[in-house]
């Protein structure tokens, strides 16, 4: 999805902090595989829908697409026992304290999939109310496009997830750090918020206001 | 043409100011200092009883010299007949008009929408705050011709402040803790409440 994941946002997690000493051997690239192999079959995903999104995403998790073949059977509706955020829908922002509030209560190792453009975007929403992209309030490891996407798109997505949680390694401590909103309350410099918050498309002609 | 207009003429003369069909809807215009008596009329009196508030919203035109419209959709259930009653604020003025949740209770969430969309003010009603935006919302009033769509403050901004608010601040006491004023609520509510929706204890099937 364009800029946002050529790794122009610097979370604080990552950013400046020191890799681990443990340098990776027979035992830990072992154990890494053990411990991906178990996390990545056995995603649990914490659904949170909010628009028509959430219809396909339903449609995934139902018998036709059947969610639970990838180790996604049991759907957490508490943050506490879940392990993938799953946004399915616009976020407005009246709604991005309760997201927010739902990440930080999830246990690490947690994931986030922004699943739609509005989720990823703002969508067709580029008005007062609505966030324009998730990853301007929660970190977000796979965007789907789409509007909403197929359930297959969404599948695709789960699949890459697992694919990204199978290349991670416990010597590198830091990917796992809790990542937290800095002094101003945001997780990101404004100025890249504003950035990525900008018009695209259709919508950069849409300045009119009276 | 609906018959209520004729009347609502000849007893409200200075009430009245004019009135229009549109697509097959009548329109009365009403002065906004007889909405209060002429809308109780229209509920009370047996041969109009528009018993049936379906909704209040407004209208603001492009035209900075047309005023803004605040619009009552009221509609007789036993007559089947709705009727339109529009009043017409001055924008250089108090957007200000008189509440109707005394006639209906119904009102309440419709003029706080109409409050919170277009900053009209309702004379005498009990809880006026913001309904769909949250309550610390600085940016003004977002159906306003003046607005800008993307509102007022930068993205950034608007984040930043979404984020540092506190979702529940949103509801009001009662409305978070309707179990704990249980026993501060009137007889007659605390009454219906303990029997449920239909009044009645339910007995048992069978018996």
């Amino acid at each position: 999805m364009g800029v946002k994941d050529q790794g122009l946002i610097e979370t604080p997690g990552t950013a400046g902090s020191v890799v681990s000493s443990v340098s990776p051997n027979w035992i830990t690239t072992k154990l890494d595989f053990l411990v991906n192999w178990g996390r990545s079959n056995s995603l649990w995903p914490m659904p949170f829908g909010t628009a028509c999104c959430a219809i396909e995403f339903m449609a995934t998790a139902a018998s036709r697409y059947d969610l639970s073949r990838f180790g996604m059977e049991r759907m957490s509706f508490s943050p506490r026992q879940a392990d993938v955020l799953i946004c399915a829908g616009r976020l407005p922002f009246k709604l991005a304290p309760v997201i927010r509030k739902i990440y930080d209560q999830m246990p690490q190792p947690k994931w986030v999939i922004s699943m739609g453009a509005c989720a990823s975007t703002g969508g067709i929403f580029d008005t007062y109310a609505m966030v324009q992209g998730i990853d301007t309030v929660v970190p977000v490891d796979v965007y789907v496009p789409g509007c909403p996407p197929r359930p297959e798109g969404l599948l695709y997505g789960i699949l890459m997830l697992q694919k990204k949680v199978r290349g991670e390694t416990l010597a590198d401590s830091a990917i796992r750090e809790e990542e937290l909103l800095d002094e101003k309350g945001l997780r990101m410099p404004p100025s890249l918020v504003d950035e990525i918050s900008e018009p695209f498309g259709n919508s950069i002609h849409q300045t009119r206001s009276a | 043409m609906n018959s209520s207009a004729e009347v609502l003429r000849k007893r409200f003369p200075d009430g009245f100011v004019r009135t229009k069909e549109s697509c097959g809807d009548t329109i009365v215009y009403v002065r906004k200092d007889a909405l209060g008596e002429i809308l109780e009329f229209l509920r009370d009196d047996p041969d109009q009883e528009y018993n049936y508030l379906v909704d209040i919203t407004a209208v603001e035109y492009r035209d900075p010299e047309k005023p803004i419209e605040v619009v009552y959709e009221l509609f007789s259930l036993g007559r089947k007949t709705p009727l339109r009653i529009k009043v017409e604020l001055d924008k250089n003025a108090t957007l200000e008009v008189d509440s109707v949740v005394s006639l209906w209770q119904g009102a309440n969430w419709l003029e706080r929408e109409v409050f919170d969309m277009f900053g009209i003010s309702f004379k005498g009603h009990p809880d006026l705050r913001r309904i769909l935006m949250w309550e610390t919302y600085a940016e003004g009033h977002p159906l306003r011709k003046d607005f800008p769509l993307r509102g007022r403050f930068s993205r950034s901004e608007q984040v930043r402040q979404a984020l540092n608010s506190n979702p529940e601040s949103h509801y009001s006491m009662e409305e978070l803790s309707i179990a704990d004023a249980y026993h501060e609520l009137p007889d007659e509510m605390r009454d219906r409440l303990a029997k449920g929706e239909r009044g009645v204890i339910p007995e048992p099937e069978g018996t």
